[in-house]
């Protein structure tokens, strides 16, 4: 699936790095813990999480991670959206909770990476 | 080369400049980019742990031909029992630490797996010391 599609499954707003909505997603990850991000090692991934802080970019910087979806309705910070920008990682803000946003993407055939 | 990096304690909203920072400098340098991922998620974790449990420490990165040394050093309190420290899932991390998505006593774990060797002494007196050594 493309960034766009991603972003039009989910109801959801591209709020950073818009140029690069065609950018394809493989596979996906849901999780609010860093420290458990930091022990996957994937391509073309895109992160799941409702946790809104400077360390989710930063996490996915480390891991060349590109792609975020922040779910539960919640925003990122105007940090998060400069950090993601410097590092052309894009954010997805989706109104949907954690699960109901992996079960959309899971539907559209989008992997677990376990 | 080498490359070295003040930690501040506490201050979450920097945590990750220095990994940042020298993961610039190992792109620029034509590393291998799965070589990279595991320098800097090693050293990151390294970096969160000296926010999130130290009075502040400082990181020194070597890069020698054929591997990259890493010393963060902290100047305390240190940890009463590395053993127990390396075992994935204990923690000492605060509230606070948890909020930023850490704290799931998994840092240490991971800086050994990505590592090529991992060696940490501390004390109370002279805080936590871990060398990480990555080849190249």
């Amino acid at each position: 699936m493309t960034i766009k599609e991603i972003a039009e499954s989910l109801e959801g707003e591209i709020v950073c790095s818009e140029k690069f909505t065609n950018r394809k997603v493989e596979k996906a990850f849901s999780s609010d813990l860093m420290s458990e991000v930091l022990t996957i090692d994937s391509e073309n991934l895109i992160l799941i999480t409702g946790l809104v802080n400077v360390q989710t970019i930063r996490t996915c910087e480390m891991l060349d991670i590109q792609n975020i979806i922040i779910v539960r309705n919640k925003k990122a910070t105007p940090e998060m959206l400069e950090l993601a920008e410097e590092n052309d990682i894009i954010i997805i803000q989706c109104p949907f909770s954690m699960f109901k946003a992996s079960g959309i993407l899971y539907q559209h055939g989008i992997k677990p990476i376990y | 080369m080498r490359f070295e990096y003040d930690i501040e304690a506490g201050n979450f909203s920097k945590a990750g400049d220095a990994s940042s920072a020298f993961k610039k400098v190992l792109k620029q340098l034509n590393v291998d980019p799965q070589v990279i991922k595991r320098i800097v998620i090693a050293l990151y974790e390294g970096e969160v742990n000296i926010v999130a449990h130290s009075y502040g420490g400082k990181i020194v990165c070597d890069i020698e031909p054929k591997k990259v040394s890493i010393v963060l050093k902290d100047t305390g309190p240190g940890i009463p029992n590395i053993e127990q420290a390396m075992q994935e899932g204990f923690s000492t991390a605060t509230p606070a630490v948890r909020e930023m998505g850490f704290g799931a006593g998994m840092g240490l774990c991971n800086m050994n797996r990505n590592a090529n060797a991992m060696n940490i002494t501390s004390s109370a007196e002279d805080g936590t010391r871990v060398e990480l050594i990555i080849n190249l």
